[in-house]
């Protein structure tokens, strides 16, 4: 249970480590957020038939480091009818939860071959993630939860319209996906058996069978992945900013550094939830040892299939056109919700099933009823809700 | 380490507080209460509540305080209130009393029922000891106290269901609204 580097009680070493692993951690978000606004510029600009940056360093790799230094030295401008204290708080609100959600995801270590992915360092034993929290996925909840503040707050603060108008949007999209998001974990969790994101990596390890993604049969990863998206205000998700109607959305009124921030709250965001999907769903680190140090292959393939995200969300930046609000709600409310608890009660009852050794045949059979009751249910009321707002409709023209 | 944690758990839980009665700005005031249930959090995770410590921040300050700020900023009452004006009378006086009360509560309750209010006696005291904590009170819920549960599912679900009811003001004949929404 939890880190074992905390079992033999506190000493400087303990302390040192903790530190070094955060420290580490972060270093890791921020280039990685370097490289991303790159990359994500770079793959675009080859969608779209254009070259993209190549003028700072070589391939235009230093352009995101020249583009944050022009921003550190731009004049802060703050509008005169904002709020001081909440829109200067507003942008840290943002990139605070995006960084404390990547400390609980493992990034490395050995777990085939009865290795629990620990590793030795000065004399401690330590896991290869900056924290084990026993409510890991809470963990992952609470702080999306609280990464609405900050894009509500910069809106409100900033005393203008068009960012309170995408203020309102955003944390109406953020808080109805987030069901969607916690209800499809809810089946991870279910065979998993623990809520720690060490465990359910350690669960993963092995076979490509034993991920996640297959045990849970793909339909939680993909509403996982779509709530996500929305999640992150990311194409075409990004009603939030939509710069034909909206200007710039929550943050039109922020300059310099401080729009710095939320850009570089967006892009962690991005990371981080591509390193929870790869946790949650791909195994993690899991991954063949092909030759070499044993130690290295889980950094490799956590780092190959983090890339492999990245490039996914690039992808459906540049070729899915924005949705409308109406049909974002309808998605989350009418779509991800119902089919994420149709299947997480089809997954419960095949978990029930395998724990009460009913035959091997019943326990699919009876989640299949069993769910398919509850989609019929769920499909009867959504049907006479849309005919009787049709017939209201009617009656009031 | 204890005391440390505890003492800045507590200073953020009181400034959070003295932030919520003493900002004249309604948005102000709610971020303040996100400080406090931030600062009760920390208490939690200290005494191994890690799961009371998470649904602390889902439920609480991501959740409500979140819809606190949704009325603040739709009706638009974000603006400084006028703090002359009292819309009940007496409502200060009886304010006070209430409150000098509590705290007369709170002080008796630790002192003279200890056992009472540290929880040893509480259903909680069976929760301590070793193993997963989220997986003991998983089983606790769901076995020993699975009607208190569920009837308090069902007592939110009416509740959701008199706020739509409530919330919808049709134009059309009310009675047949009730008749149809019970028949659900």
């Amino acid at each position: 249970m939890g880190d074992p580097l905390f079992n033999n009680g506190f000493d400087l070493g303990v302390v040192l480590i903790v530190l070094v692993k955060s420290l580490i951690g972060f270093t890791f978000v921020m280039v990685g957020v370097i490289f991303m606004i790159w990359f994500e510029r770079k793959v675009i600009a080859d969608m779209q038939n254009r070259i993209g940056p190549n003028r700072a360093g070589p391939f235009g790799l230093l352009q995101t480091l020249a583009d944050g230094i022009k921003l550190i030295f731009k004049e802060d401008l703050r509008p005169d009818r904002a709020d001081p204290l909440v829109f200067r708080l507003a942008p840290y609100l943002s990139v605070a939860p995006a960084f404390l959600t990547f400390c609980i995801v493992p990034i490395g270590g050995v777990f085939t071959s009865g290795q629990d992915g620990s590793v030795h360092l000065f004399g401690h034993t330590t896991y290869l993630q900056v924290a084990d929290p026993p409510i890991g996925v809470l963990f992952l909840l609470a702080m999306s939860s609280i990464g609405v503040y900050g894009v509500m707050l910069a809106g409100w603060s900033s005393g203008s319209k068009y960012p309170l108008l995408g203020a309102v949007r955003a944390s109406a999209q953020m808080v109805s996906y987030e069901a969607a998001l916690g209800l499809s974990v809810v089946t991870v969790i279910l065979m998993t058996g623990s809520l720690s994101t060490h465990d359910i990596v350690a669960t993963q390890a092995g076979r490509f069978l034993d991920w996640n993604l297959v045990t849970t049969a793909v339909v939680p990863f993909v509403i996982f992945s779509i709530a996500a998206c929305a999640e992150l205000n990311r194409p075409p998700f990004d009603l939030v900013e939509a710069e034909q109607e909206l200007v710039g959305g929550f943050h039109t009124e922020y300059s310099s550094i401080r729009f710095g921030m939320f850009y570089l709250a967006e892009f962690m965001n991005t990371i981080t939830m591509s390193a929870i999907i790869v946790t949650l769903f791909l195994g993690g680190p899991s991954g063949p040892v092909l030759f070499g140090p044993q130690q290295i292959w889980p950094l490799v393939w956590f780092t190959l299939k983090l890339l492999g995200f990245l490039f996914g969300f690039v992808w459906l930046r540049a070729t899915l056109p924005r949705f409308r609000y109406d049909q974002l709600m309808d998605l989350g409310w009418k779509g991800l919700i119902p089919a994420s608890l149709v299947w997480l009660i089809l997954v419960a009852v095949i978990r029930v099933g395998n724990d009460q050794d009913w035959p091997r045949v019943v326990g699919p059979l009876v989640g299949l009823g069993v769910a398919g009751a509850v989609f019929l249910l769920l499909l009867g009321a959504l049907r006479t809700s849309a005919t009787r707002r049709h017939d209201e409709a009617e009656v009031g023209s | 380490m204890d005391y440390v944690v505890f003492g800045i758990a507590a200073v953020a839980c009181l400034v959070g507080a003295l932030g919520v009665i003493l900002a004249s700005n309604p948005v102000h005031s709610a971020l303040s209460l996100v400080g406090t249930l931030f600062g009760i959090a920390i208490l939690f995770v200290e005494e191994g509540a890690h799961f009371l410590a998470a649904v602390q921040v889902v439920v609480y300050a991501g959740a409500i305080v979140v819809l606190f700020l949704f009325v603040i900023m739709l009706l638009g009452v974000d603006k400084a209130e006028a703090l002359e004006a009292e819309p009940l009378g007496g409502q200060r006086p009886a304010a006070a009393v209430v409150a000098a009360g509590s705290l007369v509560l709170v002080i008796l309750l630790g002192i003279r029922a200890a056992e009472v209010s540290n929880g040893a006696k509480a259903v909680g005291g069976a929760l301590n000891g070793p193993g997963a904590n989220v997986a003991k009170l998983g089983r606790a819920l769901f076995t020993d106290y699975v009607f208190a549960f569920e009837i308090t599912s069902v007592l939110l679900v009416i509740a959701v269901v008199g706020a739509v009811v409530l919330a919808r003001r049709p134009d059309r004949d009310e009675i047949e609204i009730t008749e149809t929404e019970a028949a659900e």
